[in-house]
């Protein structure tokens, strides 16, 4: 065999090496997938603090903003935030950047140690709260809340907003989100509708139920939402339902994963009532459909009432009619509610400053100049949503479903509720989207429902390695 | 010419195998690791062992669930799609009958070939949107509204359990027949005219002349086709996730591997587990192609 002879035993051997060498490259791929996020924090910009910049922000700064571009777009953040932010700290160079894949376009950054200081963690893509705070990547904002406010040095940023917004971006006790939009939930309809047929909207349940059969007398769809892809709307409206019965502590034991939580009675009479609306006023087919389809068949006019919350309007703005008028009305209570004028009601939308980014301080004053009166009164105008500044739509002439939504919320006054478990316990989520069709749909009893969501309750609950949160 | 045979040699493999092992090798080993933490996408996650593997037998019905599923596609897919299959292809090349001594296909076959493979070049995404209007199961759906136009009740392809996973079966099968009867088209090709010629003196009926010449002559083919079926049969995730109702419902009665994987990793942020998935889903689909050659390997010897 000569020299340059190449056999195939030597061809394999030498494939091997080449594969050898690639090996290095290998490893380099495996740390950036598994490795990071033990790295020290990079230099953090830090300035002087004074009264006019009492978070101590350095001027020179540069800092980096991520939007998440869905329902409300992008122009909120560069027309207005952003400038509020530039004329305060001229010399600060602003990245702007908006993606619909924040989880996508993010998790890597988070990985690597180099994330960016300012982020709009939401769509159905966000990245998981409670696995960014378990890593240290949010900051703690209470210094944000306890801050003079932009408007009134006097009062502090916490005093200018809707009583729960704190609450809603706690965590075991540390505020680290900031939730800026104001959502009001309940069951949404056609002012012009009723109005053309003369059907009141109902206070009670006896008169939910009365209405309804007068509805599909007259050959509209009563009531419906997608079970494709929102059942969450609908589990909405039961847990509603339950908080009403039983007052708002029995949406605290859910979110608590407290033993027999599901089993609560309250709970069990909320959903025999709704299994009764699925089996006698909805139509199956809606179960294939997805939440837009069924926004359209409103728009239509053939269903009646549809749970959501106060994004419709803006969501089915091209579609909806001229004088369609949404309206909501809070969710009726049944007999012998403990809280017959309560509301579901929660601010959304949530952003985050970045503990381990460059210029952690410009975020939180970001944030501080988002929550300006200015700031608050732009997003309004050019998102038609409530944000979680008090009293910031003031003023501005509002759509008639927002209008709704806030002479609702201001009839509610502290009777307002909410859930956290959606958020936290992703499983918990899926399954009750799944047993609340299998439920509304009439597959499954009230009974089944509670058991079933107990039993996913309490795996998770025994689930060492889901983090948990209580409040 | 033998001096520069080295550099030639490594030089064209060189590129290719590094590019192998970064991109196919190198992943496939990291998810084997991963199956063994606890990771959920941020920080490095603790070494667990094989506590993945023992939850996902022991305490998962969604994945159990998925794995009936795939049981049932394996039976299902390969089955409906090569008798489907098969019987287009013999129509088009041989359904015809004879004319001046030569087997042709039926009356414009050639036509027919296009139409029957053009689902092959659609975009799954493409069939997801098709499907959900031809699936919509109100009266504004394709065939629900044929249906209530006749008076009946409209069908809920999607959002009755017991229906769910055989809709999407049929999405599943229609597209892929017309690459199998191009397949079978090509088998049928190389099987000995004067085969047919004999069968037809000999005063073979069409359906002798499948199941006596055609079937026999074409065994390889067909294994081929099931091997590959039966590892589509495993995937099914992007028209799962398209199609079914509450992604992978009603009630899990759709949901595959696939969709858990993704649920696990991009919904509840399990990397971790997801990867304990993967890599189930890896020894299954392996099992799965080794024990069909073997299979495949002796009867052909039969033959």
């Amino acid at each position: 065999m000569s020299d340059n002879d190449l056999t195939r035993r030597t061809l394999l051997r030498r494939t091997a090496a080449a594969g050898l060498l690639a090996t290095p490259a290998m490893g380099l791929l495996s740390a950036c997938v598994t490795g990071g996020g033990e790295d020290e924090p990079a230099d953090q910009a830090e300035g002087e603090k004074s009264a006019e910049n009492p978070l101590g922000v350095d001027g020179k700064a540069p800092l980096e903003i991520v939007i998440f571009n869905g329902g409300y777009g992008e122009k909120y953040a560069t027309d207005v935030h952003e400038p509020l932010y530039k004329a305060k700290f001229p010399e600060a160079q602003i990245k702007h950047s908006a993606t619909q894949e924040i989880a996508t376009t993010l998790q890597p950054r988070f990985a690597g140690g180099t994330p960016p200081d300012f982020v709009n963690n939401s769509g159905t893509k966000f990245m998981d709260f409670g696995t960014l705070i378990q890593d240290g990547q949010l900051q703690d904002l209470t210094e944000l809340f306890a801050a003079p406010s932009v408007d009134d040095p006097a009062k502090k940023v916490s005093d200018t907003l809707v009583a729960g917004t704190i609450e809603s971006g706690t965590y075991n006790g540390k505020p680290y989100v900031l939730n800026y939009v104001f959502t009001v939930y309940g069951l949404w309809y056609s002012e012009k509708l009723f109005k053309d047929k003369g059907w009141t909207v109902p206070a009670t349940w006896a008169d939910f139920t009365k209405l309804l059969d007068t509805i599909k007398a007259a050959g509209i769809t009563p009531y419906a939402y997608a079970g494709k892809n929102a059942p969450y709307y609908q589990y909405l409206a039961i847990l509603t339902s339950a908080a009403k019965l039983g007052g708002p502590d029995v949406l605290k034991n859910i979110d608590n994963l407290a033993d027999g939580a599901w089993k609560a009675a309250a709970v069990k009479t909320a959903a025999t009532q709704w299994a009764e609306i699925g089996a006698k006023y909805m139509d199956k087919s809606d179960e294939g459909l997805i939440h837009t389809e069924v926004q359209l068949k409103q728009n239509q006019g053939k269903v009646a009432f549809y749970p959501s919350g106060s994004w419709l309007e803006a969501e089915q703005a091209a579609s909806t009619p001229e004088g369609f008028n949404y309206a909501v009305t809070p969710i009726p209570a049944a007999d012998g509610a403990t809280l017959a004028t309560g509301l579901f009601a929660t601010a959304g939308e949530p952003y985050f400053v970045s503990a381990k980014g460059t210029n952690p301080r410009g975020g939180m004053e970001y944030a501080r100049q988002m929550l300006s009166k200015a700031g608050a009164k732009g997003f309004t105008e050019l998102n038609k949503s409530l944000t979680s500044v008090a009293g910031a739509e003031e003023g501005i002439t509002l759509s008639p479903g927002l209008t709704s939504a806030s002479t609702v919320l201001k009839a509610a006054g502290t009777g307002i509720f909410s859930y956290r478990f959606d958020g936290w316990y992703k499983e918990l989520d899926t399954e009750l989207r799944t047993a609340t069709n299998a439920l509304m749909f009439g597959r499954e009893t009230a009974d089944q429902f509670c058991e079933r969501m107990q039993k996913k309750a309490d795996a998770i609950k025994a689930d060492s390695s889901i983090t948990k949160f209580t409040r | 010419m033998r001096h520069g045979k080295y550099p030639f040699v490594i030089g064209f493999l060189a590129a290719p195998v590094t590019i192998y092992v970064v991109f196919v090798i190198a992943p496939y080993a990291q998810a084997f690791y991963m199956a063994l933490t606890n990771w959920r996408g941020l920080s490095p996650g603790k070494f667990v062992g094989l506590e993945n593997f023992q939850r996902l037998f022991t305490n998962d019905d969604a994945f159990w669930k998925a794995l009936q599923h795939h049981g049932i596609l394996l039976l299902a897919l390969p089955l409906i799609t090569i008798i489907i299959a098969l019987f287009l292809a013999f129509m088009l090349n041989v359904g015809g009958g004879s004319q001046k001594g030569i087997m042709t296909g039926v009356w414009g076959s050639k036509f027919y070939r296009v139409v029957f493979f053009l689902p092959q070049v659609l975009a799954v995404a493409i069939l997801g949107v098709l499907f959900q209007a031809i699936y919509r199961p109100d009266g504004s759906g394709m065939i629900n509204s044929l249906i209530t136009k006749a008076g009946l009740e409209p069908i809920g392809f999607l959002i009755e359990p017991k229906i769910a996973l055989w809709s999407i079966i049929a999405v599943l099968v229609w597209q892929a027949v017309g690459f199998y009867v191009v397949l079978f088209s090509a088998g049928m090709s190389n099987i000995p005219k004067d085969i047919y010629e004999a069968a037809m003196l000999d005063g073979a009926t069409r359906m002798s002349m499948f199941f006596r010449v055609t079937l026999p002559l074409l065994w390889d083919t067909l294994q081929v086709a099931w091997v590959y079926l039966g590892i589509a049969a495993f995937d099914a995730f992007a028209i799962v996730q398209t199609l079914s109702v509450d992604q992978g419902g009603p009630d899990g009665s759709t949901t595959v591997i696939g969709m858990e994987i993704y649920r696990n990793a991009f919904t509840y942020s399990k990397y971790g587990y997801a990867s304990a998935m993967g890599v189930a889903l890896f020894f299954l689909t392996i099992t799965f192609a080794a024990l069909s050659l073997r299979v495949s390997r002796r009867e052909s010897v039969e033959m």
